[in-house]
């Protein structure tokens, strides 16, 4: 195999010194490296934030509690500090029930969890009551063919002893029993 | 060619550990700052770019989640750069000369504090032979300190000096994080960090964020009783393997500064990227800058350093001193990678 021809460089690019390679005609009888493994690991502390943290300290007390934009007057769930609207701080804190309507869903038929939910198990886009836009959780006690937008549901949490500031103190979702909401008040969040 | 300048500028106050607030929650203030000083209303931008890292917030997309603060719904003509913020106002100067835009809203921040910065930092070196051995960028500062050292080019003497003019000038900084420094002989007293820098040598790890806005021509005389017009720009690189560099010269902000122009007038103030004390008179040289002109007035990334936003901050630096009328001419300097590896260059001018 002949050496391919140098690229000519134009003038002023190459600022650099030419590497010496001279030493690289010693190592042809070398034994070639084919791969390198090289972990790296890096450990981060994680800050949630001011609006953030509020929503998680209200969590843990079993409330839901999004921040208000001061332009729109749209209410953001969870909270991080800024409305996306407005580029506006959300300040106000606005509290919402328990309730909710879903908005979207997927019926899962992989399994994305290492056997943490059996399949086919639906994840859903849920608009809390009160609320702008939709947060994500899970759909049970209802078959999964049965799950359609517009369907009111009502949040399930853990025990209260076991209440933390986690998102997962919600477990699920289930129909709340209450009649449907028509698609075309739902447009906005579809 | 269009006329571009910096029209306005804010910046946060740079602290050690931002323990308290999100990326956003810092950032969102420096921009409703610096907009409301430029005249140009929040939603009126026509373009918005931005500069941070995934690396230091430890999480993919960072950049998305400060969005809200530009308020980037329903959707904006937006772009970012996993870049230091001066070359976010690079790409927003280039977006304005296409004639695509007349005024640009510029940010970039950085929030070190979550991670080990130094650690960090080594991720930015070749994957295959110099990052396994985990560097710290002071470990990579200090070869080259050492190399210039034995070539001549600064003194451990020289650097205690840097470090101690810097820290003492940022007392009139009001964003500064460090603002005081013992003398230079009670700095060389101290233990090396790694030789032959000592901890003074090093910029501070700092979390903090800065916002800039650039108009084009007439509209910047009408928002900016003294724009500081940007007239020249320019950015080169070195290469990324240490072992194919010159470590004690820095070939790409030479080129950068020609072509930006630096040479073709008087130099009164010039705020340098330079976060280790040895890194100042290679830059001076590369810059051509001679002992009169003013270096760091604000401190330089020796008196805060916000990982992504210090670049940027050198030109709001430099623009704040010509929109004061403090200076008619200066040239801001910004850097990313190790060592010096790729440099920005911008000469900035007042008129009348």
């Amino acid at each position: 195999m002949s050496e391919p021809a140098p690229i000519p460089l134009p003038e002023g690019l190459w600022s650099q010194p030419t590497p010496d390679l001279s030493a690289l005609g010693e190592l042809a009888d070398a034994e070639q490296v084919r791969t390198v493994r090289t972990p790296a690991k890096i450990v981060y502390d994680y800050t949630p934030g001011i609006a953030t943290t509020r929503f998680l300290r209200a969590i843990k007390e079993k409330r839901l509690v999004g921040e208000r934009c001061p332009e729109t007057g749209k209410v953001y769930i969870p909270p991080r500090g800024v409305s996306p609207v407005a580029g506006l701080p959300t300040t106000e804190q606005v509290e919402l029930g328990h309730d909710g309507t879903l908005v979207s869903f997927c019926i899962v038929n992989l399994d994305f969890t290492g056997n943490a939910q059996e399949i086919p198990y639906v994840s859903a886009l849920i608009l809390v009551d009160g609320s702008d836009i939709p947060i994500y959780g899970l759909v049970r006690e209802i078959p999964y063919d049965e799950v359609r937008v517009g369907m009111r549901m009502r949040s399930v949490w853990v025990d209260d002893d076991e209440l933390t500031t986690s998102f997962e103190n919600i477990k699920w979702w289930a129909p709340n029993g209450e009649p449907d909401v028509p698609l075309s008040e739902l447009a906005e969040y579809v | 060619m269009r006329d571009v300048a910096i029209i306005a500028t804010a910046q946060s106050r740079h602290v050690r550990a931002a323990a308290a607030t999100n990326e956003v929650e810092l950032i969102q203030p420096v921009i409703q700052e610096a907009t409301e000083r430029s005249g140009v209303g929040r939603h009126d931008f026509d373009f918005t770019c931005s500069g941070s890292s995934d690396y230091l917030a430890g999480q993919p997309f960072s950049f998305v989640m400060t969005l809200d603060a530009v308020a980037a719904w329903p959707p904006i003509s937006e772009s970012h750069v996993e870049m230091d913020g001066a070359w976010a106002l690079y790409e927003a100067w280039v977006k304005i000369q296409t004639g695509q835009a007349d005024t640009a809203l510029v940010y970039s921040y950085g929030k070190s504090s979550p991670g080990d910065l130094p650690r960090v930092l080594s991720r930015m070196l070749d994957p295959y032979y110099e990052a396994p051995m985990w560097p710290t960028s002071v470990d990579v500062a200090a070869l080259q300190a050492d190399m210039a050292i034995r070539a001549g080019v600064t003194s451990e003497k020289a650097m205690a000096e840097v470090a101690h003019r810097s820290r003492t000038a940022a007392a009139s900084n009001p964003h500064a994080q460090l603002t005081s420094s013992p003398e230079p002989a009670e700095l060389l007293e101290d233990d090396y960090l790694a030789q032959p820098l000592r901890r003074h040598d090093c910029a501070p790890i700092t979390d903090g964020g800065v916002a800039v806005v650039l108009a084009a021509g007439d509209r910047a005389r009408e928002l900016c009783d003294r724009p500081a017009w940007i007239r020249g720009i320019d950015h080169r690189t070195d290469g990324h393997h240490l072992n194919l560099r010159d470590l004690t010269s820095s070939p790409s902000t030479a080129i950068a500064a020609e072509k930006a122009g630096v040479a073709a007038g008087p130099v009164q103030v010039a705020e340098l990227h330079a976060c280790f004390t040895h890194q100042e008179p290679i830059l001076r040289a590369a810059l051509g800058l001679g002992e009169d002109v003013t270096v760091n007035p604000s401190g330089g990334p020796l008196a805060a350093n916000p990982m992504m936003a210090a670049g940027l901050i050198r030109l709001a630096e430099v623009a704040n001193r010509i929109h004061s009328g403090e200076v008619d001419r200066g040239v801001a300097h910004a850097t990313g990678g190790h060592a010096l590896q790729h440099n920005l260059v911008a000469v900035l001018e007042g008129e009348g």
